[in-house]
């Protein structure tokens, strides 16, 4: 009995450790930052992919290089440019979900060093059950619509 | 027939003639623009601002230039940059008619943009972008002349702060007079249309 149930959680060890191994449930890639002249705040662009069957949202995001970063929505809604600050960004179950221009952004401010194109930006965004994706931004010039040209 | 009758005759068909193609003539001098025509519904280009490069200027500096103005400032992360990249490519696919263009992008927040920072935005993005500013008054009566607003958000707690403010684009002829209003979900092949007739009809005056 003792010898089963411990055959037991050595195969449910083991299948946890395998799992594991696997690609991470949440995933981001195609990540860019748009680089402005001087310290002004730069806006960061990423998609995220949502393998799992459950329903996430990602509720924070820091960097090494920037001394405050935050998550934002614009719009452009009845013809005025606005901005806010949001909490919460859900990331639906087997789907994806996009940061990209004129939308959710992440607002990275006070840049410890000159960021220049080129530049690899680390972004570490916090989702709702706690874990935390390691996204990796290319910095980009000022005019560029997206991680490549 | 005598003829004079036939004279007559001749004159009414000639004359006929001529309306028709003086008809077809005002039909073609009306292009089919493909943004908002707002000719006659916004006042001429008119404004005294300081330009980046620290000079006053007014709307009369940029006749000869169909100009292209915008309104946002620089701490502005996601927006202001979209719809300048959106210009710059815009300017760029137009070509060589794109030299008798100018974007003029209007600072809402003269708190923090001053012309040195204002010249190192705009040129981040576009060599044909002018950044301009000018007291908090000046900037309001200009918004306010073209119908547009702007609001100034409470400060986040660590100085910072953002500003609101009408996301319209607006075309002016190399006359100065307000042609065509876009939005920034405009698509870009249309605003190219345009700028290709307006930047055309500079040519012809």
């Amino acid at each position: 009995m003792m010898a089963r149930s411990l055959a037991l959680a050595l195969i449910l060890s083991i299948g946890g450790a395998a799992h594991a191994a696997d690609k991470p449930a949440v995933e981001a890639k195609s990540g860019w930052v748009r680089v402005l002249p001087g310290n002004l705040p730069a806006g960061g662009y990423v998609t995220f992919e949502n393998r799992s069957d459950r329903a996430l949202s990602i509720v924070g995001a820091a960097s090494p290089q920037y001394g405050n970063a935050m998550i934002h929505r614009s719009s452009t809604d009845g013809g005025m440019g606005r901005m806010e600050m949001v909490d919460s960004v859900p990331l639906p179950a087997k789907g994806s979900l996009a940061f990209a221009p004129g939308g959710y952004h992440v607002m990275l401010m006070q840049p410890k060093q000159a960021v220049k194109p080129g530049d690899k930006i680390v972004v570490t965004f916090t989702l709702s059950d706690g874990e935390t994706i390691p996204a990796t931004l290319l910095a980009r010039p000022a005019n560029a619509s997206g991680p490549t040209d | 027939m005598t003829p004079s009758i036939f004279r007559r005759a001749l004159m009414v068909l000639l004359t006929a003639a001529a309306v028709a193609s003086l008809a077809a003539c005002q039909r073609e001098a009306q292009p089919e623009w493909r943004l908002n025509d707002v000719s006659g519904h916004l006042p001429d280009l008119d404004f005294k601002l300081t330009d980046d490069n620290g000079n006053p200027v007014t709307g009369a500096d940029y006749k000869g230039k169909v100009a292209v103005m915008y309104f946002g400032y620089t701490h502005c992360p996601d927006v202001c940059p979209l719809t300048l990249t959106q210009l710059h490519v815009i300017l760029d696919r137009l070509g060589p008619a794109a030299e008798n263009v100018r974007i003029l992008f209007v600072s809402v927040d003269p708190a923090r943009d001053t012309p040195a920072v204002m010249h190192a935005y705009v040129n981040a993005f576009d060599k044909r972008a002018v950044g301009l500013v000018g007291s908090q008054a000046a900037v309001e009566a200009l918004a306010k002349r073209y119908r547009s607003a702007f609001t100034r958000e409470p400060d986040r707690g660590d100085g910072n702060y953002e500003v609101s403010h009408s996301s319209a684009i607006y075309f002016f002829d190399a006359e100065g007079k307000a042609r065509l209003l876009a939005t920034p979900s405009a698509s870009q092949d249309d605003i190219v249309h345009d700028l290709h007739l307006l930047t055309s009809l500079e040519t012809r005056s």
